[in-house]
């Protein structure tokens, strides 16, 4: 790459951009200062003590891990099959009814939380938590269509035939062969998923109730009123958590699974 | 694989998203047209409002600009990333993916701590000797589309690499070898056949820009409104339902309008370049 110096610079500039803001989070969460300062005056862990012994954020936190769990297992649940008849059957209208199951795409998140919020919270009068699932599972379900599906294109279905003429059900053929043979797949749809679910705002913006606030809704209702380090400590959580799903992707599957 | 088994598969997804997101969906939008008998007076009304469309041309706007600032600057980005050694290629493919993965709050706060009165770029400034008073670029229409642009450059990028990926590194050789300058080798030959990839990340960007509630919540508030701001201030602050519903109905409209040209746009100029092969 020697030879474009020009390129070189403005990848590198772009590369500064996106990683830089991120650096001087990471480094107020260590600032002695009561409100957030760059660069810092001294040196701390304490916020992270704050943040770790915070009720709300503990609370929120494995609020969103339940919800994000929840939602992506019934995606997978839900989505797999769905898949699977999408690229295997010659049914009619397919492209159609693809498009269907993708749709939560096409409808920004903030609609989808609010006629969730009228229609089930206000009108059925059904509980917040089931609502906040709800629409976290629409949301995520287009990731699992695509991302197995596009496994399931990959895959030679003469296997799964062949099995079946030597005599294995087809039921056990697609635990056993269908299954096995996508599971890069499922595992990178599981992690875009999740990671997708826990992230989300908009949708949860209207599903909230007593106790019943996600992390990153917590997180951003505290920087609306607060401006100390405590969130700094908290993004630096984050931050680490994805490095930490980043590398394990990497040593697995290759980072590229998850640009999808 | 028989039609019956097909139609069970599909079953229950369709179930559920028929009752928990079409149901939902019209019960909020069928009010906006309908009270009384047929009627558009709701999306009239919203039309004539200038305050109404001020924010609606402002997300427009914001979305737009973010969207071809992440063109010019994924572009070659993208291309310095298809030409890395593939070491470095996944380093950087790496750097550009965790921001991606990165809550939007934690992305928000990062501007928050730039931009602010208190923030980096002031008090630089200000130590400089450029301005004696912290500038406000916060809550501004700047700051939203800042932090727009950082939301959404990782999509661009990450959508661009896979397609330089297939641009042959001899045509530009050749190009070169023809007398082309660096710049204008790029200009004539690697954008061309790149414009695909960037109409599918400026779908994504568009409208992503156009939908995104947290980004503009933070760097924007109340005093930089955009329509995913403007419903839930509508639906919460205000209690007007039927006002979020008209405001939900053109996010949507205006997201299938971009969606259905872009692609168009994209599948007319792929028929195209397979014509000249």
């Amino acid at each position: 790459m020697r030879r474009y110096r020009g390129l070189t610079l403005f990848a590198i500039l772009v590369f500064a951009f996106l990683i830089i803001p991120l650096v001087i989070i990471a480094v107020t969460a260590f600032g002695t200062e009561k409100t957030i300062a760059f660069p810092i005056k001294g040196f701390t862990l304490s916020w992270f003590g704050v943040a770790l012994s915070s009720r709300s954020f503990k609370n929120a936190f494995f609020l969103s891990f339940k919800v994000a769990l929840l939602a992506t297992l019934l995606a997978l649940l839900i989505g797999i099959p769905a898949a699977y008849a999408l690229s295997r059957s010659g049914i009619k209208g397919k492209k159609l009814i693809k498009n269907f199951f993708l749709s939560p795409t096409i409808v920004p998140g903030i609609v989808v939380g609010y006629s969730l919020f009228l229609f089930i919270i206000v009108k059925l009068k059904m509980p917040v938590f089931q609502g906040l699932l709800l629409g976290h599972f629409l949301v995520v379900l287009p990731y699992v269509i695509r991302v197995v599906g596009g496994a399931l294109e990959q895959f030679d279905f003469s296997i799964e035939e062949v099995s079946w003429s030597l005599g294995c059900s087809k039921p056990r053929a697609f635990f056993e062969v269908v299954l096995p043979n996508i599971s890069s797949g499922i595992i990178s749809s599981f992690l875009l998923a999740f990671i997708n679910s826990f992230n989300n705002i908009p949708v949860s913006m209207f599903l909230t109730g007593p106790g019943i606030v996600t992390l990153p809704n917590t997180l951003m209702s505290y920087v609306e009123y607060n401006y100390d380090p405590t969130v700094s400590a908290v993004s630096v959580m984050l931050m680490l958590t994805t490095i930490g799903i980043m590398f394990v992707v990497e040593k697995t599957l290759g980072i590229s699974a998850l640009a999808k | 694989m028989k039609n019956k088994s097909a139609v069970l598969f599909l079953l229950p997804g369709s179930v559920l998203l028929i009752f928990f997101l079409f149901i939902p969906l019209c019960s909020v939008l069928w009010p906006t047209i309908f009270e009384e008998g047929l009627s558009f007076s709701a999306y009239i009304d919203f039309f004539k409002d200038e305050y109404y469309v001020e924010i609606l041309v402002r997300t427009l706007r914001i979305a737009i600009i973010a969207t071809i600032v992440c063109a010019i600057m994924g572009v070659p980005t993208s291309y310095f990333i298809s030409r890395c050694s593939k070491k470095w290629k996944g380093i950087l493919i790496a750097v550009s993916m965790f921001p991606m993965l990165t809550n939007s709050v934690v992305r928000s706060f990062a501007w928050i701590n730039i931009l602010g009165k208190n923030g980096i770029i002031n008090k630089l400034l200000m130590a400089v000797g450029l301005i004696e008073e912290p500038l406000s670029m916060l809550y501004t229409e700047f700051s939203v589309l800042m932090g727009t642009i950082y939301l959404f450059l990782p999509i661009m990028i990450m959508t661009l690499v896979g397609v330089m990926d297939n641009i042959d590194n001899d045509l530009m050789e050749a190009a070169e070898s023809l007398g082309g300058s660096k710049l204008r080798s790029f200009i004539e030959v690697v954008l061309p056949l790149s414009v695909p990839g960037i109409i599918t990340g400026s779908v994504l960007v568009f409208t992503g820009a156009l939908t995104a509630y947290t980004t503009p919540q933070l760097l924007g508030g109340n005093k930089s409104l955009v329509l995913a701001t403007f419903i839930y201030q509508r639906a919460m602050t205000l209690n007007d339902w039927r006002g979020a519903g008209v405001i939900a109905f053109i996010m949507i409209v205006i997201t299938l309008v971009v969606m259905k040209v872009l692609n168009t746009l994209a599948a007319h100029l792929d028929r195209r370049g397979e014509n000249n092969a």
